[in-house]
C-alpha cells in the first residue's frame, strides 16, 4: 500500500485558542477548528512523515485510540482538509512551506 | 453563531487578543482631506523591531492581523515583513490606497496568502476621488491595482468613506465595485484627529444627510430591521460591552504605541518598553476600558438604545469620557431609527431657552 504525505497548504492561517486549533484558508475563507487529536496530526504535517507513522507516533500513543480505527479517522480528516485546499496530499514527500513552527 | 463568531466571543471572554491593527508606517503618498493622522515620521519601528512584535503578537495568539498606515507600501521592507507575518500564520489583512501596486506585487501578494485587500475609493467620478485623496492620477492608478488584485483571485474590498465631498457617490462607487467584481462597503464616519484637533469633523456628513444612506436599499439590504425601533433594554443589555476594543482587540502604532483600538487613543503602554503581553495583561488603562459595562455609562445606561446603538468608546473617550456617549453614533442610532437617543434629551433640556423679549442697546442694531 503506498504511503500518504501531507503538509499544510502556504495559503492558511492558524492559531491555538483555548486548546482548539483554528485554521483559515485565505482562498475561500473556510475556518475550521480542529480538536486535540486534529490538532496532533495537523502539528506534525510536515510533508516528509507518512500518515501511517503519524497515527502511530502522534495520535495512538498520546492519545491511546486503536490504531485501526485511528488510520480510518485520520485519513477522512486528511481527505476533508484537502478537499478545502488547506491539507496538501500526495503519495510522495512533500516540501513544507512553513519554515516556523505555529504557536 | 457561526464558527468564527463563536471563536471570537470566546477570545474575547477569555481576553485573548485574537485581532490587531497595526500601523506600519504613518507616512503617506496621499493626503485626504479627512485624514486623522500627522504624516511627519516621528522615528517608526524598524524591521528588526516590528518582527519582534509579530513574535510576541503570535505568541500572544493572534490570529487576525492588519496591516495599515500610512501607506504600507511606502516602506521598502514591507514585503519582508509580511512574508515573515504569513510565515507566523497569522490571518492577514491589508489597508492601502494601492496606488504602488502592480502585477508583480498583486502575485507576490497573492504568493503569500494575504487574506483581504482592503482599498480606500473615494468617488466613482476621478475628479473627485484625486481632489480628496490630493493625489492627481490616483483614481485611475487606485483602480488598475484593484484589476491586478482580482485578476489574481484576492479577496478585494473597496472602502468607501463618506464625507461632504462624496455623499452623493455611494451608490457610483457601488456600481464600480460591482463592475470590477469586488466586495464594497461603506463607513459615513469621521474622526477627530490622533492629536485631538476636531477641525476635520466638519467633513462629517450632517446628521440630516444620514437617513439617505440608512434608507438606501442597495447600501442597507436589511433596511426594515437595521431602521427598527430599539427593543425593550433588558438586564442581559446592560451587562454587556461597547465593543471588543482592548477586550480581544488592540491597536498598535508605527512608534510602538499600544491603543485600545485605532480610533482610541488612550496610550496603554509602548511595545519598546514593555512586552505585548506586559502591557496586554496589566495596563491599568485596558483594564479599566475592560471594566466598563452598559450598565456603567453616564448617559447611555439609560437610552433606549444601548442595545443596539454603535457607541464608540474611543469617539466618546475624544468628546470626554470613555463613559460618556459619543454624540456621531447617537446621531446614527436616531437618524436611523426615529427615536432621539438619552444624550440628545439631556443636551437639549439643557439647551437656554431664548427669552421672548429681546432687548439689544440701539448700538448694537446698527
Amino acid at each position: 500500500m503506498p504511503e500518504t504525505y501531507i503538509t499544510r497548504s502556504s495559503a492558511i492561517a492558524a492559531r491555538m485558542l483555548a486548546g482548539e486549533m483554528m485554521v483559515m484558508n485565505s482562498m475561500d475563507s473556510t475556518f475550521f477548528t480542529l480538536n486535540e487529536v486534529a490538532t496532533a496530526i495537523w502539528q506534525a504535517a510536515d510533508g516528509l512523515t507518512p500518515l501511517r507513522e503519524i497515527v502511530r507516533n502522534q495520535v495512538c500513543e498520546q492519545f491511546d485510540i486503536d490504531p485501526a480505527q485511528a488510520q480510518t479517522d485520520a485519513e477522512q480528516f486528511v481527505s476533508e482538509l484537502s478537499q478545502h485546499g488547506i491539507l496538501l496530499v500526495s503519495d510522495q514527500p512533500l516540501q513544507d512551506p512553513h519554515a516556523p513552527e505555529e504557536r | 453563531m457561526s464558527l468564527l463568531n463563536e471563536m471570537s466571543q470566546k477570545a474575547f471572554d477569555m481576553g485573548v487578543p485574537i485581532s490587531v491593527h497595526l500601523d506600519v508606517t504613518y507616512r503617506c503618498n496621499e493626503r485626504c482631506v479627512h485624514c486623522y493622522l500627522d504624516h511627519e515620521d516621528h522615528g517608526e519601528m524598524t524591521t528588526t523591531e516590528i518582527k519582534n512584535v509579530l513574535d510576541q503578537l503570535a505568541e500572544a495568539g493572534v490570529f487576525f492581523l492588519t496591516f495599515s498606515g500610512g501607506e504600507v507600501f511606502l516602506r521598502r521592507d514591507f514585503f519582508e515583513i509580511l512574508e515573515y507575518a504569513r510565515g507566523l500564520l497569522f490571518n492577514v489583512k491589508i489597508k492601502t490606497n494601492a496606488v504602488m501596486i502592480h502585477e508583480a506585487e498583486a502575485q507576490r501578494i497573492r504568493a503569500l496568502g494575504v487574506d483581504t485587500i482592503q482599498i480606500s475609493v473615494y468617488s466613482h467620478r476621478p475628479e473627485v476621488h484625486d481632489a480628496i485623496t490630493k493625489l492627481p492620477g490616483s483614481f485611475v492608478r487606485t483602480i488598475k491595482a484593484i484589476r491586478f488584485m482580482r485578476d489574481q483571485g484576492l479577496k478585494v474590498t473597496i472602502a468607501n468613506v463618506l464625507m461632504t465631498w462624496n455623499l452623493h457617490d455611494s451608490d457610483g462607487v457601488q456600481k464600480l465595485a460591482a463592475e470590477l467584481g469586488v466586495h464594497y462597503t461603506l463607513d459615513p464616519t469621521i474622526t477627530p484627529k490622533m492629536d485631538g484637533d476636531t477641525s476635520i469633523l466638519s467633513f462629517r456628513i450632517a446628521g440630516e444627510e444620514l437617513p439617505e444612506v440608512f434608507r438606501n436599499p442597495a447600501l442597507v439590504p436589511n433596511m426594515e430591521e437595521f431602521c427598527a425601533p430599539p427593543k425593550p433594554v433588558t438586564s442581559d443589555d446592560l451587562e454587556g460591552y461597547s465593543c471588543s476594543a482592548g477586550h480581544s482587540f488592540c491597536y498598535i502604532s508605527p512608534y510602538g504605541d499600544v491603543f485600545p483600538c485605532v480610533q482610541f487613543p488612550l496610550p496603554t503602554g509602548n511595545i519598546r518598553e514593555q512586552k505585548f503581553m506586559d502591557i496586554w495583561n496589566h495596563s491599568p488603562e485596558l483594564k479599566e476600558v475592560r471594566s466598563i459595562k452598559a450598565k456603567d455609562l453616564t448617559t447611555c445606561s439609560s437610552c433606549s438604545h444601548v442595545s443596539s446603538c454603535t457607541r464608540c468608546p474611543g469617539l466618546a473617550y475624544m468628546e470626554g469620557s470613555m463613559r460618556g456617549p459619543s454624540s456621531a453614533d447617537c446621531e446614527k442610532s436616531y437618524y436611523r431609527t426615529g427615536i432621539p437617543t438619552a444624550n440628545m434629551l439631556r443636551k437639549s433640556s439643557q439647551a437656554p431657552v431664548a427669552s421672548l423679549v429681546q432687548i439689544r442697546p440701539l448700538a448694537a442694531l446698527a
